[in-house]
């Protein structure tokens, strides 16, 4: 228990200090940033105490606004996914949520990049929703939600690969 | 009562996301409207603290470029120096340099932004060196922002290159003034609106800070003129300007402060 507690301490400050001095400087083709950051989110264990999880990823999109001086942005875009992650996972990964068995290392490839993919899409589109906060400016807001999703979702699945080994409870 | 109290228990869960959605939704207006305070920012111990860390190390691979500009600016500045005529008695005190109206302080950049549509810079200067809201921010080419927060050690600064920000500037061969705002799309060109019909532009002009706000003194360059067009009601002109700055690349900065803000601010509440 201590063991996954001290994980997922490390990952939530790494993931924060990786996301404001690295990530949100990338800027690639003028504005496109991933946000990996929510994998503390996605990763988070699924037998667990969903008003500590809610506000744990609450916590987090204020720190990352903290940095980022961006008002609460990171902060309600975060706290929704949390939310909503039960139904995300019902849906991507069936029965298996059922039984409460689910491990990260082992599943099926494909079920994994879903689960990430409708939770990320959520996340970016919240996102850039209150970030430009002008429905004038809806394909703005479409535009920057589907291209920084793709380098997201690619960063994600790529390091869910590469620590695969550390998520095995 | 019971019922109630069963109703809270039951949806803690739903409430608790409410709440929190609520409380980020409410920072997020906050941010949107101009000067009001953002609760949440980042000159405070913790960010500020971190992000100066961070820019000492990676400040130490931009020191070519940055002497450059420097040694760019001092040039400019010497050439004024010795190209005016220089009061050789020395007995002789010029009462003009006391009280002067203009006070700067050079500054850092330890973070800067603008890939979003609302970009902060953090400064590493703060209360202990006297600097307080709506200073003026330039660098040495041209006008990068106003002062919003400070702690003491840090300053937040409202980016030109910010949705919510409205800087009053003129052309230069003209006294016609306008505002200027950004429209979110380039980091390199903004917007000059309400420049009226009768005004004369061109391509390649020269726009200047106006002198008209208490912040910044009259004449520190913004940008020349790349497009321009008549608004829809044809009154007046909507023009793109391409900044003299780089803004994706500034590390030295200079604060100035207007010794007679308070006392014009003072006459304009007066009139209203």
């Amino acid at each position: 228990m201590t063991n996954l507690l001290s994980i997922h301490t490390i990952r939530f400050i790494v993931l924060l200090l990786i996301q404001v001095l690295l990530l949100s400087h990338v800027n690639f083709l003028g504005n496109i940033n991933p946000y990996p950051y929510i994998l503390f989110v996605l990763l988070f264990p699924v037998k667990n105490n969903r008003l500590i999880f809610i506000l744990l990823s609450f916590l987090l999109g204020l720190l990352i606004d903290m940095f980022l001086d961006s008002g609460g942005i990171h902060a309600a875009a975060t706290v929704t996914i949390a939310f909503i992650r039960p139904a995300a996972l019902k849906f991507s990964f069936g029965a298996v949520y059922e039984h409460n068995a689910i491990k990260f290392g082992n599943v099926d490839f494909g079920q994994r990049i879903t689960y990430i993919t409708i939770l990320v899409l959520i996340h970016h589109f919240i996102l850039f929703l209150l970030e430009i906060f002008n429905f004038s400016k809806i394909f703005l807001v479409l535009k920057n939600t589907l291209f920084s999703s793709i380098f997201t979702i690619l960063l994600c699945v790529l390091i869910t690969i590469i620590f695969g080994g550390t998520n095995k409870k | 009562m019971q019922q109630i109290v069963n109703f809270i228990l039951r949806n803690k869960t739903f409430l608790l996301f409410v709440l929190l959605l609520f409380v980020s939704v409410m920072l997020t207006i906050q941010s949107h409207s101009y000067h009001r305070s953002r609760f949440i920012n980042s000159a405070n111990f913790l960010s500020g603290g971190i992000y100066n860390a961070s820019n000492s190390m990676s400040e130490f691979f931009d020191l070519k470029n940055q002497n450059k500009l420097l040694q760019e600016d001092n040039k400019r500045l010497k050439s004024i120096l010795y190209n005016t005529k220089q009061t050789p008695d020395t007995n002789y005190i010029d009462s003009t340099n006391y009280n002067k109206k203009y006070k700067f302080t050079a500054a850092q950049v330890i973070r800067n932004s603008y890939a979003t549509t609302n970009n902060i810079l953090l400064l590493n200067k703060g209360d202990n060196d006297s600097i307080k809201q709506d200073f003026g921010v330039v660098s040495s080419k041209g006008i990068i922002g106003i002062v919003e927060k400070t702690n003491r050690n840090y300053a937040t600064v409202l980016s030109i290159l910010n949705t919510t920000s409205s800087i009053s500037a003129k052309l230069k061969k003209t006294p016609h003034f306008g505002s200027l705002k950004w429209n979110g799309n380039s980091p390199n060109t903004i917007q000059l609106s309400e420049i009226p019909k009768i005004a004369t532009v061109a391509k390649g002009d020269t726009i200047i800070t106006s002198g008209r706000s208490a912040i910044f003194p009259k004449g520190i360059p913004v940008g020349t003129i790349s497009n321009f067009k008549l608004d829809n009601a044809e009154n007046y002109y909507e023009i793109d300007i391409v900044l003299f700055n780089d803004m994706t690349s500034i590390e030295h900065v200079y604060i100035i402060e207007n010794k007679d803000a308070k006392i014009i601010e003072n006459i304009l509440k007066d009139n209203d």
